[in-house]
């Protein structure tokens, strides 16, 4: 791209080209040795060891050809990739040659791989997910773009969700995995660390174990209870179902169900009390627990596929 | 008469050394210098020459410290921090790297060698506890990956960041002012106190190539 900040360095650059072409075809037409067909060689003149001379010969004939050829290649190259300046270039202006062949190649791959991912854009996700060979475009996709942090398996890991095991955040049904694709997710968990005491926060993490049946201090959990219930219900649920549980409306906030042994960042009660001291993510801008959008990067036939694939995950669903 | 010139060149060394400079010279006036007067490789603009300055921003206090770590660390010997314009890099990577994104990066990290994967885009790709769990342990969230575990990284910094601040003030010419102010390098100890070597780490990268990312 040339974008110099004044036609100066455009001439500069097209001038000092052209001199070093002109010149290295005056060099060698200065220096050339002439010799008629039947006349006896050159000498160079000088003599080593007393009696050691060195012939002056022209050129090749197949050097000199080659030697030209490469001036003639150079000046080809040059206008196609502007070394002449925008002026002679036979590329667009702004847009040199390695640009331009970039735009090409996404264009012509963009055509040929695009109708596959596009093939099955009309598909219902349901359908689609019974489709062999789709799945098999869609597993490839995850292990580029998915598996990273879901695991090749899909199985994910700790603060990365299992996407096999019918346990979700925001819904499970193909729409839904669809929009958490597209836009991203944010579990947004609030910091209680200034809220609430660190007794009050153990008695909280101690009746969130019981929940689920887990072995807790019931002394405390029984204290937590009314903690829970004046700061946790309006997120997870009264029974501390999550939010899912209190209709579709609730899904987006994605707070997970506390009584189904599905634990996105463990059981212990450390992890618990971690998680509600520090909170999971303090909103727009944070990086922590989420889940970035993908729209613009895989674009709409790619998560159409992948939505598919990851519901296919899903074995025994219910 | 050509041959005596050649002969008068290749006798004295002073004048061929003169005259094999002034050729080898002939490259680099051509190449190098013209770009020191080009937009694209001089300002924080994108592939079309959009302005992209109210996105490229200098290094905060933290984010500097993390790129010390990266250095000190050598992550370039196996970590590229340019995307070409090919579309198998760009269909993994996103957009492919412009000059103008590195116009705050002295000196920058582009790397010539990928062991583990490009870093040019990896701003927001991934959570915090990801990375911080991916440089503890490496094999915690990438089974098979050969990437060598940074236990050591979850340590208290001590870098004296505002020195870094002053130098680079002197280095950086982005077209703009000074990239950081008094009140910038005077709050930097404030800015950095108290976190670790990860998290500095892991604030850098998260603000990698966010100027063109396609991942929100």
């Amino acid at each position: 791209m040339a974008d110099f900040i004044s036609s100066f360095w455009d001439l500069y650059v097209a001038g000092l080209t052209t001199f070093g072409l002109l010149l290295c075809i005056v060099l060698m037409v200065a220096n050339m040795t002439k010799q008629k067909p039947g006349a006896s060689p050159q000498m160079q003149g000088h003599v080593w060891d007393e009696t050691l001379r060195e012939y002056n010969n022209p050129l090749p004939r197949w050097w000199l050809i080659l030697f030209v050829g490469t001036v003639v290649f150079s000046i080809v190259y040059l206008v196609i990739y502007p070394g002449f300046g925008n002026r002679l270039s036979t590329t667009p202006e702004n847009d040199a040659g390695l640009r331009k062949e970039y735009a090409d190649e996404v264009k012509k791959a963009n055509e040929e791989v695009g109708k596959k991912f596009a093939a099955y854009k009309g598909t219902p996700l349901l359908a689609l997910a019974g489709n062999k060979e789709a799945m098999e475009t869609g597993q490839r996709l995850f292990l580029t773009y998915c598996a990273q942090c879901h695991a090749s398996s899909g199985k994910g890991s700790k603060g990365y969700p299992n996407l096999t095991d019918n346990d979700w955040l925001y819904g499970g049904d193909p729409d839904t995995i669809k929009t958490s694709i597209t836009e991203g997710r944010a579990g947004v968990m609030t910091p209680f660390a200034g809220t609430l005491s660190a007794e009050q926060i153990e008695d909280a993490a101690n009746y969130v174990l019981t929940l689920s049946g887990l072995d807790a201090d019931n002394a405390s959990a029984a204290r937590g209870k009314d903690v829970f219930a004046a700061n946790c219900t309006v997120c997870h649920g009264a029974d501390g179902k999550g939010a899912l549980s209190m209709g579709a409306a609730f899904g987006a906030l994605g707070a997970p169900d506390l009584t189904d042994g599905v634990w996105l960042y463990g059981n212990s009660l450390e992890a618990i009390k971690d998680g509600i001291t520090k909170g999971r993510n303090s909103g727009p801008g944070s990086f922590e627990n989420r889940m970035p959008a993908w729209k613009e990067f895989l674009g709409e036939d790619k998560i159409h596929i992948l939505a598919a694939y990851v519901y296919s995950l899903n074995k025994d669903r219910k | 008469m050509a041959q005596s010139k050649h002969d008068a060149i290749e006798r004295n060394v002073f004048l061929l050394i003169v005259l094999a400079l002034l050729a080898v010279s002939v490259g680099g006036l051509v190449e190098i210098v013209p770009l020191f007067f080009q937009k694209s490789t001089t300002e924080a603009v994108d592939d079309k020459g959009n302005s992209i300055a109210d996105k490229v921003k200098p290094y905060d206090a933290l984010r500097l410290a993390g790129r010390y770590v990266y250095i000190r660390e050598g992550c370039y010997n196996c970590h590229s921090q340019m995307i070409r314009p090919f579309r198998a890099e760009t269909e993994r990577y996103g957009h492919f790297s412009v000059a103008g994104e590195f116009v705050y990066d002295h000196p920058f990290q582009w790397g010539s060698k990928r062991t583990g994967p490009d870093l040019a885009r990896i701003g927001g790709r991934r959570d915090n506890e990801w990375h911080r769990k991916h440089l503890l342990d490496p094999r915690a969230v990438v089974p098979g990956s050969n990437m060598p575990a940074f236990p050591w990284l979850d340590r208290p910094l001590s870098v004296s960041i505002g020195d870094h601040m002053k130098a680079l003030n002197m280095v950086i010419n982005a077209g703009v002012a000074k990239p950081y102010s008094e009140s910038d390098i005077a709050g930097a100890p404030a800015a950095i106190a108290g976190k670790t070597e990860l998290d500095a780490l892991i604030a850098y990268l998260q603000g990698l190539g966010l100027a063109l990312s396609n991942v929100q």
